[in-house]
């Protein structure tokens, strides 16, 4: 009966936060519940996972047997699928344990592990099925939601902002960290969408919001041994809310490697 | 005749809660046979992911175990280091703290009241369905959210995984007039508190006075939030360092959430436990609100949590107003942090309940090991307590849409957050 467009918000592995970016919209979110048809948002209210949609967002990532399964419904019932967040776009923190032997972790915290069901890698939604849009960020905002919304279904696919950190801090007239103060900033090689917060506040860039385009990784790493940090930090500096991100996961590796050499 | 029916309910999603679980509810001869919240969201391991980092990361990685109550997170872990490395923070940034973690409480609080919880009081599905018939009520409740989130955008920059707090302080300091404007918009919104509390005493239902212990902390002064000793109705009075002794989480197999026990019995965390175990600590103003609304208090009732969450709204814009008012940034927004091996404790409230922390680091501040524990582990086990007295109560002879409901309902006035905890509720009656 309604010709209203069907929206669903599916959430995997995460943290709850880039639902907020719906949730916290106050009136907005009124406004958009008039313009579309929330068929499925747990959070929310509405229950229906098995709703067919024109748009899903989809939080979180792939970390369950059981996870792994339902992605694939939700691909088949939805027109355009959209990650938000780090979590959904490139695996979240969590990713970390790739890296690990998770049946360790589980056994470290768990005293029972083998009631605790888990993958062995912890995958953004884009291994498991085709995404139409990823939008980064770590959480993503109201405005990077509702812009991805409104393009969508006015029929086009919004192009990615993919600058620099670095360019934003500029636009904005924010100082530099790096040049002066010496701060070890992940700025150049992460993508803009935040508002470069972090260089505002006069601390460093952690690159919750992923990769920039062509992110000139090996020069940053050396920066940032020559700021004093050791070949370790920097890769952790880069195996962090993004770490399974390919960019920053080689980068990372680089940095390690490099003590070796 | 109906016990004699095998009957299975499949809810497949539990709907306004934070987090994956499920309700498995087995009914014979008239009786409860089995109740398990199960809740299976998947576990991130962020005890071990900590391991080996810097102490200087840590505000920002712990944030990430709840997009809801991040600041909560910051608070323990940055107390916990500030500890390890006898760290002591000043008066201003202590205060600064305060006014940012009221900020968590009134935006988390206002979002469970209006978008989780109020619809329940109408039997609406949700607070779009029910924003058509008491817009009023629901703007109101959006705004006070907002509120809540500029708050904690003044002190970290955004309101979801902010970036200002550190070991030691804060990155920066907001500019006096950001922080005196705000602290007079917070002030005006007082009112709306107060017509809150008012609201939620005349539509919010009541369920039944239980036997349960309170815990909460309990600081000489201040109503708690920041810190203090932990503390029951029973007596229980012990430092933060202390709580390992007392306090026990078991692993259960129908949950990834482990279940905490105090000297092996249930217990309630969250703003109920806090009201009832601080109403000396109350401003006057929100006591003299609550009076007024006529409801008699203390209460065993934890659908006076709902209550107990609009009072704090009410105090934490008070709280924070005061802060901000006359509001002058501090000569230096951190105090120096020198790393050294230690052990730390931190136990703050979240808007969920006492949240707390344990790290071990080495001497160059690098974690060697961290144990957290989350208010929804805590008031799991109060949770399955509640629920089987609550539906024996409520008469299991009743069909099962109405027992589902009635076992949502318990289950949403805790407030439970499932990614620090559930979004799959899948109520099975098993009627033999």
């Amino acid at each position: 009966m309604s010709a209203k467009p069907r929206v669903a918000v599916h959430k995997f592995s995460s943290c709850d936060g880039c639902q907020l970016a719906f949730l916290n919209l106050g009136d907005a979110l009124l406004a958009a519940a008039e313009l579309v048809e929330f068929a499925h948002f747990a959070e929310a209210g509405p229950v229906d996972p098995q709703a067919r949609v024109d748009v899903a967002f989809v939080e979180g990532s792939i970390s369950t047997p059981e996870e792994r399964e339902r992605i694939r419904q939700v691909r088949a019932n939805s027109r355009f699928l959209v990650t938000i967040g780090a979590c959904a776009t490139a695996g979240g923190i969590q990713a970390l344990r790739n890296m690990h032997d998770a049946k360790q972790w589980v056994a470290g915290i768990y005293a029972l592990p083998e009631y605790v069901s888990a993958l062995d890698k912890v995958t953004p939604i884009a291994a498991a099925v085709k995404v139409d849009l990823e939008l980064w960020g770590c959480p993503v905002s109201g405005s990077q939601v509702l812009a991805a919304l409104s393009a969508l279904l006015a029929g086009t696919v919004p192009p990615p902002d993919e600058d620099k950190v670095c360019m934003e801090c500029k636009r904005r007239h924010t100082v530099c960290v790096m040049v002066a103060k010496g701060v070890p900033c992940m700025g150049p090689v992460t993508r803009t969408g935040c508002g470069a917060i972090c260089p505002s506040f006069g601390r460093d860039c952690y690159a919750c919001y992923g990769p920039a385009e062509n992110p000139n990784t090996a020069s940053l790493g050396r920066r940032l041994e020559g700021l004093g940090l050791t070949r370790n930090e920097v890769a952790a500096r880069f195996h962090f809310i993004n770490n399974a991100a390919p960019a920053f996961h080689e980068a990372g590796i680089a940095a390690k490697e490099r003590r070796r050499g | 005749m109906a016990e004699q029916r095998e009957i299975r309910v499949n809810v497949p999603l539990l709907a306004r809660v934070e987090g994956e679980g499920a309700l498995d509810l087995a009914v014979s001869g008239g009786e409860i046979r089995e109740l398990r919240l199960r809740i299976f969201e998947p576990p991130r391991l962020f005890e071990k992911l900590l391991e080996g980092r810097s102490y200087a990361e840590v505000p920002d990685i712990v944030a990430r175990i709840c997009g809801i109550c991040p600041v909560a997170y910051q608070m323990s872990a940055a107390q916990a280091l500030e500890q390890a490395f006898g760290v002591e923070v000043d008066e201003p940034i202590l205060a600064m703290r305060r006014a940012m973690y009221c900020g968590e409480w009134i935006q988390s609080h206002a979002l469970h009241i209006h978008l989780l919880a109020a619809p329940d009081f109408f039997g609406y599905g949700s607070a779009l369905e029910m924003a058509k018939d008491h817009p009023a009520e629901v703007r109101r409740g959006l705004a006070l959210q907002a509120l809540g989130n500029d708050l904690i955008r003044l002190f970290g920059g955004r309101s979801v995984h902010p970036v200002g707090v550190r070991v030691g302080g804060f990155h920066r300091a907001p500019a006096r007039d950001e922080g005196r404007a705000l602290g007079r918009r917070l002030r005006a919104a007082l009112p709306d508190a107060q017509a809150l509390t008012a609201w939620i005493a005349s539509v919010a239902p009541r369920g039944q006075e239980q036997e349960f212990a309170f815990v909460a902390l309990r600081h000489a002064r201040e109503y708690p939030m920041y810190g203090g000793r932990i503390a029951s109705d029973r007596g229980l009075d012990i430092g933060t360092e202390d709580f390992e002794t007392r306090f026990e989480e078991r692993q259960v197999a129908h949950s990834t959430a482990l279940h905490c026990l105090l000297e092996g019995k249930p217990y309630l965390v969250g703003p109920l436990a806090r009201l009832m175990l601080n109403r000396d600590r109350l401003p006057e103003e929100v006591a003299g609100t609550l009076v007024r609304t006529g409801v008699r208090l203390p209460s065993r009732d934890t659908f006076a949590s709902a209550l107990a969450r609009a009072a704090e709204i009410h105090l934490a814009l008070l709280e924070a107003a005061r802060i901000l008012e006359n509001y002058e940034p501090p000569a230096a927004a951190s105090v120096p942090v020198k790393p050294r091996a230690g052990t730390g404790f931190g136990a703050t409230e979240a808007p969920r309940g006492l949240l707390w922390h344990r790290y071990e680091t080495d001497a160059q501040g690098k974690i060697v090991r961290a144990r957290i524990v989350p208010p929804t582990s805590q008031n799991q086990a109060r949770i399955e307590e509640d629920l089987r007295l609550a539906l024996q109560r409520f008469g299991l002879e009743r069909g099962d849409d109405e027992l589902r409901l009635m076992g949502e309902k318990v289950i949403r006035s805790y407030d439970p957050c499932i990614s620090c905890a559930t979004h799959f509720l899948d109520l099975r009656v098993r009627r033999e």
